[in-house]
């Protein structure tokens, strides 16, 4: 969900319209002052700093999907060999190994699908996460507050082993550093933030520069120039937009978004059982969803979606009437537990069923007692935000900041690590056939790949969002009616199934 | 399908002089060309020079039709500009390549450079569109057009990127080249063939550049009701993307023709493939389809 962002600076704020814009200001003096703020590597000798180097690429955000993108690039073949800078201010990226076994859960996780797990395989990661805490799960169960409906998903439905896998933020982050250190990929970590970036249009008609500088190739169009908060300057064939909701690149690049902000915050926190939890529940309350997922150990992370007065109001509570209130939403709170013949389901769907389901009998279970806040409570404001372009000349956006999903099915970073798998595919293609991988016909093709299947994810889950933030009786049955179809005809459900497992593009039209 | 059309646009360059006066470009016999390039081509001489010698070849262009195409000339790089279809379509062409390529010269086809060391030429290579990728794959490339215009275009956009300044264009014809004795390990000449006045040649040429054992590459579009009907009806006439008289169906070579002629000239056609495009998704790929678009490769037999 929450990325660490790089890059907001106060001094270059500038608007751009498009992206060709060239900054003149005297930023030396400025870097120097904040240099040995920022940087400990750079405050020893203020003066040499600024030495411009050249990188094949630039990925600016050094987050779950940023360092993603950078051990992709490092399991293919053709890409392997490219040099790449990753800046991100975060001191954790220095270190080796920066969480230990007995730290306690990062209330900060993602519900990782399979599709995503065998990206990680892929590109040699899921070995580092699997020697930290994780948690399949194979069971989900879904149901709301009117006691109408639930549903129950079980990974047989779908012929698969795992639902997913909850996985903490902080895991998946160091697991993917880990690997991309072991990785013989050329790179280099800047820890800093980006300043400005600037591109010129392509020009070749005027005089020839025989030296082929650097500066000559950025006059000419054929390089971005990055400036970072240390004094370091950049020159790079292609400039990845990593840094999250806020991009920074995505500003700079003049890509304007599309977006809302829901009313509505959700509450983050970690929590204790005890016994050990191996299902994700969802229940959909009044004010919005609470979600209820296994992280390993006993331990559980919750996501409850609340109005922005009330989760300030379950943040100040104590632990004891907050741990009640979670037990209570959990149970009886709001609405009486569903009983499956209250819509006389079965005979009312009994003519679309294909062939019988097991799961479809399985009765419903109260979610295991909450007994124990193992880490603070945390307030996000919930918004969606999509980006119009994530392409143009030498910039691809990848991950929140290209767009940025309600948390409600843990989606997020999973749409990020299919752009990042997408972004290296495409690069490594355009090397196969000899391309300018900065060029913006073959990061347009990124683009056409990533977009239809994000959009469609995000109308998906704004739809779910919106139905579930009204309460009002017929509307209610409706829902009731929609869940006890999803539950019990089995084409639907193996597909809703696959499509929140992110292995098919566009469920409804597949 | 929209094929054609597109790849007609880097054709239309290539072919304006035949509405005036039937030049042969690529073929033209010696004896049609009087003045051209002369003395060694070991590009060591000043560019400047070679200009001036090459700038006979297209002597029988009109002055307004030269200003027409010099205009847009400028624009071969502009990704998004008049030759978006064929910056489209270029990486298909070179994935054929880079996969039949790698193939005859054993080359490891997971290498980001699997043509180090290999000498490429270009027949007809506008502004350079696929000589720059082929020097990213490593090639040593040589680069020739008979336009003057699309060399110095070619030259300038090359020089600007370290990889490809190494790329040698040259204003001159296959048929000079073939005087001088100059030999390469994989001859090029994608959508060419069909605007030259004598394709038999014209073959005879490409096979005559070709090294020992190397490989000789000839794209072209297809005899067929399909393409009378794309390349011709719709892209001259009815979406009107080409100047009506671009192309002459009749010029066009069917598979087995080329085969036939290469064959005579010594070339063995060993795999051919054809381009298909897709107007949902606009991209191009390689396909069975030779109804249209089609690729052939070659080589020099003993």
């Amino acid at each position: 969900m929450n990325r660490i962002i790089c890059c907001n600076n106060r001094i270059f704020a500038t608007k751009a319209g498009s992206n060709v814009y060239r900054l003149r200001i005297p930023w030396r003096p400025l870097s120097n002052d904040a240099a040995p703020l920022l940087s400990s590597q750079n405050a020893g000798n203020p003066e040499k700093e600024s030495e411009a180097k050249q990188y094949d690429i630039a990925i600016v955000g050094g987050g779950m999907v940023g360092l993603a993108l950078a051990c992709s690039l490092a399991s293919r073949p053709l890409t392997r060999h490219l040099n790449v800078a990753i800046i991100d201010s975060n001191p954790a990226l220095g270190r080796k190994h920066f969480i230990k076994k007995e730290d306690l859960p990062d209330p900060r996780v993602s519900t990782i699908t399979p599709a995503t797990i065998s990206f990680f395989k892929d590109i040699g990661a899921w070995q580092f996460v699997e020697q930290h805490r994780h948690a399949y799960f194979d069971k989900m169960q879904v149901w709301d507050y009117t006691g109408l409906s639930y549903a129950k998903y079980n990974a047989r439905d779908a012929d698969k082993e795992v639902l997913g896998c909850v996985v903490e933020n902080t895991v998946l982050l160091s697991s993917l550093l880990s690997r991309v250190q072991e990785t013989d990929l050329p790179k280099k970590i800047y820890p800093s933030r980006l300043n400005s970036m600037s591109i010129l249009p392509n020009s070749s008609s005027s005089e020839v520069d025989s030296t082929l500088s650097m500066t000559a190739l950025f006059t000419h169009g054929r390089l971005a120039k990055l400036e970072l908060e240390d004094g370091n300057s950049l020159y790079v064939k292609l400039v990845v937009g990593a840094d999250g909701g806020k991009s920074r690149v995505r500003e700079l690049a003049g890509f304007r978004t599309t977006g809302w902000n829901y009313s509505q915050n959700a509450i983050i926190c970690t929590v204790e059982h005890d016994v050990e939890n191996h299902c994700a529940w969802q229940r959909f309350l009044p004010s919005g969803p609470l979600a209820l997922l296994p992280i390993g150990d006993k331990f559980s992370n919750i996501v409850w979606t609340m109005s922005p007065k009330e989760s300030s109001e379950f943040k100040s509570i104590t632990e004891d009437n907050f741990l009640e209130a979670v037990n209570r939403a959990l149970d009886y709170g709001y609405g009486p537990h569903p009983t499956p013949s209250i819509l006389g389901s079965s005979d009312l769907f009994s003519w679309l069923k294909g062939g019988i389901s097991k799961s479809a009998n399985d009765c419903f279970e109260i979610p295991p007692k909450v007994i124990k806040l193992a880490s603070e409570r945390m307030a996000f404001p919930l918004s969606l935000r999509h980006a119009n372009d994530y392409a143009s000349k030498r910039v691809a956006l990848i991950g929140d900041a290209a767009h940025t999903v309600h948390p409600l099915a843990g989606q997020g970073v999973n749409l990020g690590f299919g752009d990042a798998s997408t972004l290296s595919s495409v690069i490594s293609e355009g090397i196969a056939v000899g391309a300018d991988i900065g060029e913006v016909s073959l990061l347009k093709k990124y683009e056409a790949d990533r977009k239809p299947a994000n959009v469609m994810m995000m109308a998906v889950l704004d739809g779910f969002q919106k139905a579930y933030s009204v309460d009002f009786g017929p509307l209610n049955i409706l829902r009731a009616a929609a869940f006890h179809g999803a539950h019990h005809i089995s084409p639907l459900k193996k597909s809703i199934i696959s499509y929140a497992s992110g292995e098919m593009r566009l469920p409804l039209f597949a | 399908m929209a094929s054609s059309m597109f790849l007609a646009q880097r054709r239309w360059f290539l072919s304006l002089p035949r509405n005036l006066s039937n030049a042969r470009f690529f073929s033209a016999l010696p004896s049609e060309h009087p003045v051209s390039v002369s003395g060694p081509q070991n590009n060591v001489g000043p560019e400047s020079n070679k200009f001036e010698k090459a700038s006979s070849a297209p002597s029988s262009l009109k002055e307004p039709e030269l200003a027409k195409f010099s205009a847009i000339a400028d624009t071969w790089w502009d990704s998004e500009g008049p030759f978006k279809p064929l910056h489209k379509m270029n990486p298909t062409r070179l994935a054929f390549l880079r996969s039949t390529l790698c193939r005859h010269f054993r080359k490891d086809p997971l290498s980001a450079r699997p043509f180090e060391g290999l000498r490429f030429i270009d027949v007809g290579c506008g502004g350079g569109i696929l000589s720059e990728p082929l020097a990213r794959m490593g090639a040593t490339v040589t680069g020739i057009d008979a336009i003057e215009k699309n060399i110095k275009i070619a030259r300038l956009h090359a020089n600007l990127d370290p990889t490809t300044s190494t790329i040698e264009y040259c204003c001159t014809t296959a048929e000079k080249l073939v005087e001088e004795q100059r030999k390469f390990d994989a001859v090029i000449a994608l959508e060419v063939i069909e605007h030259v006045a004598d394709a038999a040649e014209f073959c005879k040429s490409l096979s005559a550049l070709t090294a020992h054992e190397g490989a000789t590459v000839v794209s072209t579009i297809n005899r067929s009701m399909r393409s009378y009907a794309t390349a011709i009806v719709a892209a001259e006439y009815l979406l009107q993307w080409l100047p009506k008289g671009t192309h002459q169906w009749s010029s066009f070579l069917t598979p087995e023709e080329l085969t036939m002629i290469l064959k005579r000239a010594g070339v063995d056609v060993k795999e051919m493939a054809g381009f298909v495009y897709n107007p949902l998704t606009g991209r191009w790929s390689l396909s069975d389809d030779i109804s249209v678009n089609f690729i052939a490769y070659g080589t020099k037999e003993k």
